[in-house]
């Protein structure tokens, strides 16, 4: 028995440029041109290309290989469509979805200038602008979920956050359309629906896992799949809540944020806020000094509380006493 | 557009042959020898390096303990062992390769060669090669094996590549892939240069090299599929040959 003839000595040099150039997209007969590549996860890769038709640059996602299956490609065509789906600011929009010459699939989307909220993090400044950042997170998840979509891998990782502030969520890979929605039924009605029936990734099945730790309720982390809804999301918006005041905080977090993570990351699903709306809500009646859904107020805690939104009357009051006993002590001398 | 997009599967993934494993493992002696050659000609120059470099064996010991391994390979279907849902092809290679070399240790015996059967490996150029790339520490054993399997891997992809470019008139596509993205020196020149060297136009240069970079990856993708037993084996396999796996 004899085997092929010895092949070509190949560097690690070659090697790295080959391993390269099998996985950079085939932009051949395309609209678009590589600039580099952004980055990757375990199944795709982002990357900057130039759109020459209109002259400008958006970020192209695409898919690492096809498999034999056809469930990758159809993982990417579920998040396009989703996002798609979604046009707000908080969200990235999609402008072009297709099949490159080697046959993989592609998106295009806006290109995000920005970092990470990770990264970002250390930059911000006190814990209103951080308060805020969060804000705009349940803003767009909220948003989201008004359409019928669950995200299921909220991160900080998969938050984008622009040179003026922009907030993006990003990473719609695992996302989900709710049972009973018009999204999901416009999905199921339409010929070619993706979901469910095709693509156990997408319409993943009970017991499937999908998902990050530490980020991810209980009920997913379990594959409890069929009971999730938006609940899921805001047990990881409560995640990143503490990841930001974890990240500003040395002295202890005040009591009544440390509630409002807690009742968004709650362990049972009925003891979370209902809406990721509601949560929002309760940040911002802490911003504003209100009293908060999730931390009940004895009534020396909320004197405190008066007082501290109300310091500058306060203030003005007290010097206004102390004037006048001051005048009432020299009228009495 | 929605007409358009593909999305793999049946109709859009390479034709493959059946699966080297599954061959390797049947009845059938045409089918089973094509694979097994398969599988040979793709690890044996890994197998070897590995036992050089793992087992610290001179050339002579690792020569015949390589071929002591493929002929066990051929004769005793140890393949039928192969579990894809407990480990990669590779893996369960490299420790049959390790319990094969520790058992002859543990004998301390010449290893004696198997039967009639003498595979024809050209360990001359498995040792030049040796010679050419930076001693592994011990605990990058494994790493090492994976990167000489990647090698030979795209080592057989090229040859593909080059006798399908051969046989389509396709010479110069495969001369720029190899110029671009193989030779020293050659990734500086510009598709204007290059255009000049082959009497092409530069939009030419940009297609051609288009053309053979998209074949070697699909004959990449195609080789991995022959030579993984699963879809989730071939998704890791993929992955990691075309350096997807996140640090």
């Amino acid at each position: 028995m004899k085997t092929a003839v010895p092949p070509k000595w190949l560097s690690d040099s070659a090697l790295d440029h080959l391993r390269a150039a099998a996985d950079a997209p085939d932009l051949s007969a395309t609209r678009y041109v590589l600039v580099d590549k952004l980055g990757q996860g375990g199944m795709s890769s982002v990357y900057r290309v130039e759109d020459t038709i209109l002259g400008r640059r958006v970020a192209l996602k695409v898919i690492g290989f096809a498999d034999a299956s056809g469930e990758l490609a159809a993982r990417l065509l579920h998040e396009a469509k989703v996002i798609a789906r979604l046009e707000h600011p908080g969200i990235v929009p999609v402008h072009d979805v297709g099949t490159l010459p080697d046959g993989r699939l592609f998106y295009t989307m806006k290109l995000v200038r920005g970092q990470r909220l990770d990264q970002r993090v250390a930059k911000f400044g006190g814990l209103p602008e951080r308060l805020r950042i969060f804000q705009r997170i349940c803003e767009a998840v909220s948003f989201a979920h008004a359409h019928g979509v669950l995200h299921r891998d909220l991160k900080p990782q998969n938050v984008m956050v622009g040179p003026f502030g922009e907030v993006l969520v990003m990473d719609w890979g695992l996302s989900k359309l709710l049972c009973g929605t018009n999204a999901a039924m416009a999905e199921k009605s339409h010929p070619s629906a993706l979901l469910a029936a095709q693509t156990p990734a997408t319409g993943t099945s009970d017991g499937t896992i999908l998902g990050t730790p530490g980020y991810m309720a209980p009920e997913q982390a379990r594959g409890d799949v069929a009971s999730l809804d938006q609940r899921v999301d805001i047990y990881s918006l409560g995640e990143v809540l503490k990841f930001l005041l974890e990240s500003a905080f040395r002295d202890p977090i005040p009591k009544a944020l440390t509630a409002i993570c807690g009742k968004a990351s709650a362990a049972e699903p009925q003891q979370r806020y209902d809406s990721a709306q509601e949560l929002a809500s309760d940040v911002a009646h802490y911003l504003d000094g209100l009293p908060v859904q999730a931390y009940p107020e004895g009534p020396f805690a909320r004197l405190w509380r008066w007082s501290g939104k109300n310091s500058a009357w306060l203030l003005l009051i007290l010097a206004y006493v102390l004037m006048r006993a001051l005048l009432i002590l020299w009228r009495i001398r | 557009m929605q007409d358009e997009i593909n999305l793999g599967g049946n109709g859009n993934f390479p034709a493959t042959r059946w699966s080297l494993i599954v061959a390797a493992r049947s009845g059938q002696t045409e089918e089973r020898e094509r694979a097994l050659n398969a599988l040979i000609a793709a690890y044996w120059k890994p197998v070897y390096k590995y036992i050089r470099l793992r087992w610290r064996k001179d050339n002579e010991q690792a020569q015949d303990l390589t071929q002591e391994f493929f002929t066990r390979l051929l004769e005793k279907d140890f393949l039928e062992s192969y579990d894809p849902s407990r480990a990669r092809l590779r893996t369960f290679l490299r420790v049959c390769v390790d319990r094969l070399v520790m058992n002859e240790e543990k004998a301390a015996r010449r290893l004696k060669r198997g039967g009639d059967i003498q595979i024809s490996l050209d360990f001359e150029s498995a040792e030049g090669e040796l010679q050419q790339i930076e001693i592994p520490s011990p605990e990058t054993m494994d790493n090492f094996f994976a990167r000489e399997w990647l090698r030979s891997v795209f080592s057989l992809a090229l040859e593909r590549l080059r006798h399908e470019c051969e046989s389509r008139g396709k010479q110069i596509h495969f001369r720029l892939l190899e110029l671009y993205d193989i030779d020293e020196g050659g990734k500086e020149l510009t598709y204007e240069q290059v255009a000049g060297q082959f009497g092409l136009k530069p939009s030419d240069v940009t297609n051609y090299l288009s053309y053979a970079r998209r074949e070697f990856r699909r004959i990449v993708l195609a080789q991995l599929r022959e030579m993984t037993a699963s879809d989730d084996e071939f998704r890791r396999e993929a992955r990691a040959v075309l350096g997807l796996d996140v640090p």
